[in-house]
């Protein structure tokens, strides 16, 4: 795997790259592409009567009828809100008419987080309940157990809600497609930063032992390429199980590395702000974003122990004062005020799930009236400089029939006082699947 | 040796949140001669009634006192409607009935707070322990609490009636029922006791850990780790049991090669195992003969 | 621990004592059963028929554990370790070493069986809880043993591995769904038949005399150890099967499809279906798959919550699970026949 945009980050580089690979495409592709995105722009801007009304299981002239899985109960049961919070959002988009006219019937179902479940669900939702396509399901072992069955009975998995490298496979997997920016990537940002900050940095990691340490973990050791082994004093990992991780921190302090890349969940990366400021560790702490969320994990941890702590975000933190007056926000308040006003507005997860339902919506309404299955797979790989309401300023999401990843931009930033001080420029870290 | 040493302090700081869950874990096994697999929820649930208390603006002590009283009720009102029901049915239904309480525990607690992490208070702070960086302030406290608990416990199991009435009627509740204990109401108030003890644990461990709905769930399995460890019959085995789980744990994540730190639980869980393979009653626990 | 409660003569032993007659269903009731199993997926969805298939799969694995509980008395909380290797073992080896997927069941079984004996050997010692935590602690650590990075190469590691679904055999005009289902009915009933057989031979009693009474068993001759580990390799042999059978059906393994969840939802489906009554661990299996959907269908935000509330009821109305159901049920038969 090779990062593809090495070379010096451009706010736009996605649309160009897009633009290089489609010339290595066969002409006649090459032409059905164009004739794709000539008609998409159509269907955005115009009214899409011209086209023939043109339906797949699923969709009809009053409905579109929507699968999602979620963990509500189980392990992973704190990612429920974001399954709430797309179907308050879709709920917000009926009682505004709906998209192009039609309702949108979310069926979301619940998988514990266990993969045989997974299947069952999808299952259930597709041959059963008939839906037009999978949206958001979540968790990379979940989405792997059901993207080969989706693949074959050829219905959408869209945008599912895992940060893994692997869902940006089109030719492979054509009917499954990623939404946020991948973990490795994410790492490999942090490489560069180091290598330029720190170049004889001693680093210690500690990850969670599973499929999202390890990413991140092997993004950060593709980064730091030749160095890596030199580099890497100590790589700690912790089960989610554990009750606290403060004897990794004992021991990762021991080995007087000055840079410690924090690859954990909320709970444990607050754990670790908390205990590294009681034993008197002061590394370079870098922390992935996961865990990037001033009122779930800096307030709890204390803010004066997460000062200077560097993170990256391709969202805004509804918790970070600087976004108080931001429009983008106000309307996501808005609308939690009027459709999910048990939310708590703390969490990252309730501006996650706005985000992506946002993007489901734009494809939708691209396709107009021919909600075929692969007609949404179409306008899904055709979205282009879209701008949904909680990402930072100059993050978009784009795809195209050869990339499968609509949001691969992050940004970085430092934590001073209350609130995350962005810096830098808005980088692309694009791994190719 | 200073990383050995260390890790020996660290590994008594976390020993500590096993002691304190592991008397409560002995506390129900004196009263119902079984374990509850939801102990860890209730003590969560409980820890989360204090936070709210705390929120609406009551004073900590008052809090904590209030939060004890709250659930012990509790706990006794738990065993009167769903598990005096159950007193005639096999122990394998009440073990399925401990597993679905736990399902209900957790999803009202997830529904009512969520589950993004809380900040607990701790009265003792957060700083350094006569200097030394690896015990804070509030762990020092928290040993100190869990060995005040225990010592209560020795007293009242030892020297007060209803404590010796408690431990007839779990170990022989006919010849109990015969001497005129009410075995019945011994068991609600064992019930009532584990989890006013579950909720001081929740409330020494919340400041540690973080307040979410699934804060228990691992700290539970090391309770019941070092209660079985030290023998359940023992309050003295349980603490002693959490001490030596917390250090075990840390020197084998530290000092065993390559797969230590993945491992570090089960080969915890494996060395208790030996050790009840040569002293089946645990470490303090008491030999019981079998007859026929 | 279960020292004190056989001292004490009142309480009720930790597994009642089931009678070996008790333990199945009549010869009619059984035909008509497989019967209607046989003809069911003609008329119903491949979804369906996968959902069945998945109540069998999960069927096998809880009447596994009620070989051991209710049929020698030891208590696991750790049968989803043994599913798991059964999972594993089928899924590599088709993956890895393109064995058939048909034949790949047998070996599960095996090197589950071994796993299972060997750890019955140091579980010998334990009883009750003590041996509830040993088997708890295997549940645990058996996800962990799965991501270990010198398995990777053949795991997947925390990915997991996609296995390939088979078609059905000979050109039959069955689709996957079926021909699986039709497979695994197959399998469960000759498991069915077969454990039905081992508790009524010699092994079997003397597994029931364990159960019923240790010491007493021990005095009257019976090899305590040998039967005990016995048990404990042939409840994980065919849980090991079943694990096989759900890699293959599922067409996919990993670490998270394996943890202590599945253990305790195996359990649950024992104590429902009646602890020691063969015929409903199916009803238990049943109840582990729909019940939580049904949950989630009643409230999203409290699925847990309604699922614990309906196992309750459950317990509650029949603490004895579906084998009360079909006691009572006899007698009502037996009263309208006079």
């Amino acid at each position: 795997m090779k990062a593809k945009g090495r070379e010096a980050p451009v706010t736009n580089n996605k649309t160009q790259q897009t633009g290089s690979r489609e010339t290595r495409m066969p002409i006649n592709q090459l032409r059905l592409g164009a004739v794709a995105a000539a008609l998409a722009l159509l269907a955005a801007t115009s009214s899409p009567s011209f086209a023939q009304k043109k339906y797949d299981t699923g969709a009809s002239d009053t409905e579109i009828k929507i699968g999602n899985i979620m963990p509500y109960s189980g392990p992973a049961s704190a990612y429920g809100v974001i399954g709430k919070t797309e179907e308050a959002y879709f709920k917000k988009i009926n009682a505004e008419g709906g998209i192009n006219g039609r309702k949108i019937n979310f069926i979301s179902y619940d998988d514990g987080y266990s993969p045989p479940k997974t299947v069952e669900q999808a299952r259930k939702l597709v041959e059963s309940d008939e839906v037009l396509l999978i949206f958001n399901p979540l968790g990379t072992p979940p989405n792997t157990a059901i993207q080969k069955y989706m693949n074959q009975k050829k219905v959408p998995q869209l945008l599912v809600a895992t940060g893994a490298t692997k869902w940006n496979d089109p030719k492979n997997f054509p009917w499954t497609m990623g939404w946020q920016p991948n973990y490795q990537s994410e790492s490999q940002i942090y490489a560069k930063y180091i290598m330029k900050e720190k170049p004889n940095a001693k680093i210690a990691i500690l990850y969670q032992n599973d499929d999202y340490g390890k990413d991140y973990v092997k993004g950060l050791k593709d980064g730091l390429g030749a160095k890596a082994a030199s580099m890497i004093v100590m790589e700690e990992s912790y089960e989610v199980s554990q009750p606290t991780i403060d004897s990794s921190i004992v021991k990762m302090k021991a080995t007087d590395a000055d840079v410690f890349f924090n690859v954990t969940t909320p709970k444990f990366a607050a754990q670790a702000i908390k205990k590294m400021a009681e034993v008197g560790w002061k590394p370079l702490h870098i922390l992935n974003n996961v865990s990037a969320s001033v009122g779930t994990v800096m307030k709890p941890a204390g803010l004066e122990n997460s000062q200077g702590i560097i993170s990256s975000q391709y969202m805004k933190d509804p918790t970070d004062t600087q976004w108080k007056d931001d429009p983008g926000m106000k309307a996501w308040n808005e609308f939690l005020d009027k459709y999910y006003p048990e939310a708590n507005r703390a969490d990252g997860a309730v501006v996650y799930g706005y985000n992506v339902a946002q993007a489901l919506v734009q494809i939708l309404k691209q396709c107009g009236d021919d909600l075929t299955r692969e007609n949404v797979m179409k306008q899904a790989a055709n979205l282009k400089d879209f701008v949904p309401g909680g990402v930072l300023p100059g993050v978009k999401a784009n795809t195209s029939p050869t990339d499968f990843a609509p949001i691969s931009q992050l940004q970085l930033q430092r934590f001073k006082g209350e609130t995350w001080e962005l810096f830098g420029e808005i980088l692309s870290g694009d791994v190719g699947g | 040796m200073e990383l050995f040493v260390n890790q020996i302090l660290a590994g008594i700081s976390t020993g500590a949140i096993y002691a304190c869950m592991a008397l409560a874990v002995v506390m129900i096994y004196q009263a119902i001669d079984h374990l509850n697999f939801a102990q860890g929820e209730m003590a969560m649930f409980s820890t989360f009634i204090s936070w709210q208390l705390m929120q609406w603006g009551v004073p900590y002590w008052w809090a904590f006192l209030l939060t004890i009283a709250i659930s012990f009720a509790g706990g006794i009102l738990i065993e009167r409607l769903l598990f005096k029901p159950l007193a005639k049915a096999p122990v394998l239904t009440n073990v399925a009935g401990f597993i679905a309480l736990f399902a209900i525990v957790n999803s009202v607690a997830g529904l009512i707070w969520d589950f993004t992490i809380k900040q607990y208070p701790t009265p003792f702070g957060s700083s350094p322990f006569l200097g030394s960086q690896l015990i804070s302030t509030h762990q020092a406290g928290m040993i100190g609490v869990t060995l005040l608990m225990l010592v209560g416990l020795y007293l009242f199991f030892q020297f007060t009636r209803i404590g010796l009435a408690m431990r007839a009627a779990a170990a022989l509740p006919e010849s109990a029922r015969l001497v005129g204990i009410n075995t019945s109401w011994m068991i609600a108030l064992g019930w009532g006791m584990a989890s006013a003890i579950g909720a001081v644990a929740g409330i020494l461990i919340a400041p540690v850990v973080f307040l979410e709905p699934n804060m228990m769930g691992g700290v539970l399995v090391y309770g019941f780790a070092a209660a079985v460890l030290g023998g359940l019959t023992s309050p003295l085995g349980a603490v002693v049991g959490g001490f030596l789980m917390g250090v075990f744990e840390n020197l084998a994540g530290t000092y065993i090669p390559a797969v230590g730190n993945e491992l570090k639980l089960p080969i915890a869980l494996a060395l208790i195992i030996i050790v009840l393979v040569f002293k089946p009653a645990g470490l303090f626990g008491r030999a019981i003969v079998k007859r026929v | 621990m279960s020292a004190a409660a056989e001292d004490a003569v009142t309480e009720a032993p930790a597994v009642e004592a089931v009678p070996k007659r008790a333990m199945t269903l009549g010869t009619g009731t059984s035909l008509a059963i497989l019967a209607a199993l046989l003809i069911a997926p003609l008329f119903v969805k491949n979804f369906i028929a996968f959902q069945m298939t998945m109540v069998m799969i999960y069927g096998i694995a809880v009447l596994a554990l009620n070989i051991l509980t209710g049929g020698s008395g030891q208590f696991s909380l750790g049968q989803s370790a043994f599913y798991a290797l059964g999972a594993y073992t089928s899924a590599v080896l088709m993956e890895n070493a393109n064995v058939n997927y048909a034949l790949t069941l047998p070996i599960a079984g095996l090197v589950s069986f071994g796993a299972g004996y060997l750890f019955g050997k140091p579980a010998l010692r334990l009883s009750g809880i003590y041996l509830a935590l040993a088997t708890f602690a295997l549940a645990v650590a058996m996800p962990q043993f799965l991501k270990l990075h010198f398995f990777e190469s053949w795991t997947g590691g925390v990915q997991g591995l996609v296995v390939m679904k088979p078609d059905a055999p000979f050109g039959l005009p069955l689709s996957q769904d079926k021909w699986l289902y039709y497979f695994t009915l197959a399998i469960t009933v000759a498991i069915y038949i077969g454990s039905i057989n081992l508790l009524r031979s010699r092994s079997g009693r003397a597994f029931m005399s364990i159960r019923d009474n240790e010491i007493a068993a021990s005095a009257m001759g019976v090899d305590v150890a040998k039967y005990k580990t016995l048990a404990f390799g042939v409840s994980a042999g065919i849980t090991g099967i079943a694990g096989g059978l759900s890699a293959i059906v599922v067409a996919f393994v990993a670490p998270d499809s394996y943890t202590i969840n599945l253990a305790i939802s195996l359990f649950l489906g024992m104590v429902v279906g009646g602890v020691g009554w063969l015929p409903g661990s199916f009803v238990g299996a049943a109840f582990i798959i729909f019940v939580p959907n049904i949950a989630e269908s009643i409230s999203k935000g409290l699925s847990g919550a309604v699922f614990g509330v309906l196992l309750f009821i459950v317990i509650f109305l029949v603490p004895h699970g579906a084998r009360q159901v079909a006691i009572a049920a006899q007698l009502l038969m037996g009263k309208l026949r006079k």
